[in-house]
């Protein structure tokens, strides 16, 4: 084995990893396939034909058009509040030592570390014992609250690269709490936040399992396709809107890898 | 300009005046006080977090200790141990046993096929090839849980991708042997255990592979040069270097691929047979059934193994590699 220059890795094991990623990959790629088959029925492969005419009839479904508005909105609050609350909470932990900050991470985590339906099934009893009805809010409330860690996660990375000097340099400089905040903090966790607020955005509009349980009669896009599947009505429609919401999905993601990327070329790292 | 006259004539007094104005009073309090700062930078998480969810938590296991009156179906509020007695029929140790073995299996497969790609990501890729592996993960981890099931739906459905493939190679006779199999086979692999296991692992998958690939980019490579060196042969470097080593990774990813299955509900649902998981169980009991009591003690068991869990994982040193 070479030991100098980069090894070049075994067959064995150049064969098992690409295949696990064609694993992870192929499945999603089927489904931009599926969008344009003409088969109605049934999930037939190879498709018989392929059209664009679905993306016409989903286009025109009105139901389609109210889920992706409620997932939106659901998403855009639910985001917000993660942003405010997975800040402050990264910025306390992050900064000094206290008694009790093991369990404040704990607590920020749990949420998503315990399975969804507890989370679901928790918040519903809730509701239920303090009588509040289903409504936008009983939703949000729930994203919201596994939305927090995402934020927190990106957040928490960045103010541990963030050195403590910078802040100290800006009050020695005479700026006070407030602007050092604004001027130097700020720009330096803005692209961490705004990942962390787009992988939430993402969260919240995949979630399915505790919106069920929060929701009501309400659809948000993944109740939408949940409903779909256990009870097809049009299978082409549910194979356009799984399509559309792969790219509303990734785009977010991709956005959020692009600006985590430069991480370690933040100010005052002290590389 | 001199540096003479940059300096003030009188000594400046060692500490500062205040910036003046509320503001400034403010960001001087928070400075000579920082616990206070701590104190409300805090509040607004810790108090949302401990009234909803851990709130939440507390009313459902409240829940719990309730029964539900045989004769007109409503909720009795009073405490009792009877619901647990319920939750130990042999029907429900069933839906937990069923459950706790799926996780089991999903949380072995998922180990077994990430290791290879986190192992390549971790020592070999470099680069672009870096980056590509990351969102070669990423991207199925963040895309839609949903439309992923769904995926497998098309490619496991009778009339679907997989058994048009099998007709192609010829092996329809391997698929038949194995769905006529007992409790792994069924009509098609679509309403059969080892559909809902494929969508498990498929799904899960990416939960493993990044804590596994933290832990093997923190191997130093010339641990494993040494371990050739000294005459060892690749399968015996894994058993007794690489593997030890990504173990606390490996742990780290079960947590998610074992506690993500014990609680799922929509997997087993689409692409499965009609015997239950406790997500399931949860779901139905709670709604068709309304007997939330019930259900609340249904959602108990994988609190209570996720807890043993977690503190078996915490002993195994999984929190680092997280």
């Amino acid at each position: 084995m070479r030991s100098d220059g980069s090894p070049s890795a075994p067959l064995g094991l150049k064969i098992a990893a690409a295949c696990g990623l064609l694993f992870l990959h192929l499945p999603i790629l089927l489904i931009f396939v599926y969008a344009f088959t003409t088969e109605e029925k049934s999930f037939v492969w190879p498709p018989p034909g392929l059209t664009t005419q679905w993306f016409a009839v989903t286009w025109n479904r009105p139901d389609v058009w109210e889920a992706l508005s409620l997932s939106i909105r659901v998403a855009a609050i639910s985001t917000t509040i993660a942003l405010l609350l997975g800040t402050l909470c990264a910025a306390a932990v992050s900064r000094t030592r206290f008694f009790g900050r093991e369990t404040i991470s704990l607590l920020v985590i749990l949420p998503i570390a315990l399975p969804g339906i507890i989370t679901g099934i928790a918040l519903r009893s809730a509701f239920a014992l303090a009588d509040i009805p289903f409504s936008f809010w009983t939703i949000v409330l729930g994203h919201a609250t596994f939305c927090v860690v995402v934020v927190y996660n990106n957040a928490v990375a960045r103010f541990r690269r963030t050195s403590g000097s910078t802040i100290e340099a800006s009050m020695d400089l005479g700026a006070d709490g407030f602007q050092t905040f604004r001027h130097v903090v700020l720009p330096n966790i803005a692209t961490a936040l705004l990942a962390g607020g787009m992988l939430a955005f993402a969260l919240s509009f995949d979630e399915v399992i505790v919106t069920t349980f929060t929701a009501g009669q309400q659809q948000t896009v993944p109740i939408w396709m949940l409903e779909e599947l256990i009870r097809p009505r049009q299978r082409p429609v549910t194979n356009v809107v799984a399509m559309v919401v792969v790219l509303v999905t990734l785009l977010p993601i991709l956005f959020a890898y692009y600006l985590t990327r430069d991480g370690d070329q933040i100010a005052g790292s002290g590389k | 300009m001199s540096i003479e006259a940059t300096i003030p004539s009188k000594v400046a007094p060692a500490i500062l005046p205040g910036s003046g104005g509320p503001r400034g009073a403010l960001s001087d309090l928070f400075w000579r006080r920082p616990k206070l700062l701590l104190l409300l930078m805090l509040l607004p998480p810790v108090l949302w977090l401990g009234i909803v969810y851990i709130g939440s938590l507390f009313a459902l296991l409240a829940q719990s200790f309730f029964s539900i009156d045989e004769f007109s179906g409503l909720i009795n509020r009073e405490f009792t141990l009877k619901t647990y007695g319920d939750l130990l029929q042999a029907a429900n140790l069933d839906i937990i046993l069923r459950t706790v073995t799926m996780a089991a299996l999903v949380t072995l497969a998922s180990a077994v096929i990430a290791f290879p790609i986190a192992y390549y990501a971790a020592r070999y890729a470099r680069g672009r090839w870096k980056a590509l592996f990351y969102l070669g993960v990423m991207l199925p981890l963040w895309s839609s849980y949903l439309v992923k099931v769904y995926a497998w739906k098309l490619i496991l459905a009778k009339e679907g991708i997989l058994t048009w493939l099998l007709g192609k190679l010829n092996l329809l006779w391997l698929l038949d042997a194995w769905l006529s199999l007992p409790v792994v086979g069924g009509n098609s692999l679509s309403v059969s255990f080892t559909g809902t296991f494929i969508a498990f692992v498929y799904v899960w998958l990416p939960f493993m592979i990044l804590p596994v690939q933290a832990a093997l980019e923190r191997v130093p490579g010339n641990l494993v040069e040494a371990s050739s060196d000294l005459g060892a042969s690749p399968g015996q470097t894994f058993r007794n270097v690489l593997f030890p080593l990504a173990l606390p990774g490996i742990v780290a990813g079960s947590i998610f691929t074992f506690s993500l299955t014990l609680g799922d509900y929509i997997i087993p649902q689409i692409i499965g047979t009609s015997r239950l998981f406790i997500g399931q169980a949860v779901y139905s009991q709670q709604g068709t059934a309304g007997n939330i009591p019930l259900a609340a003690a249904f959602t108990v068991v994988p609190i209570v193994i996720m807890g043993f869990y977690l503190w078996g994982a915490k002993r195994m040193g999984a929190f680092d590699a997280l």
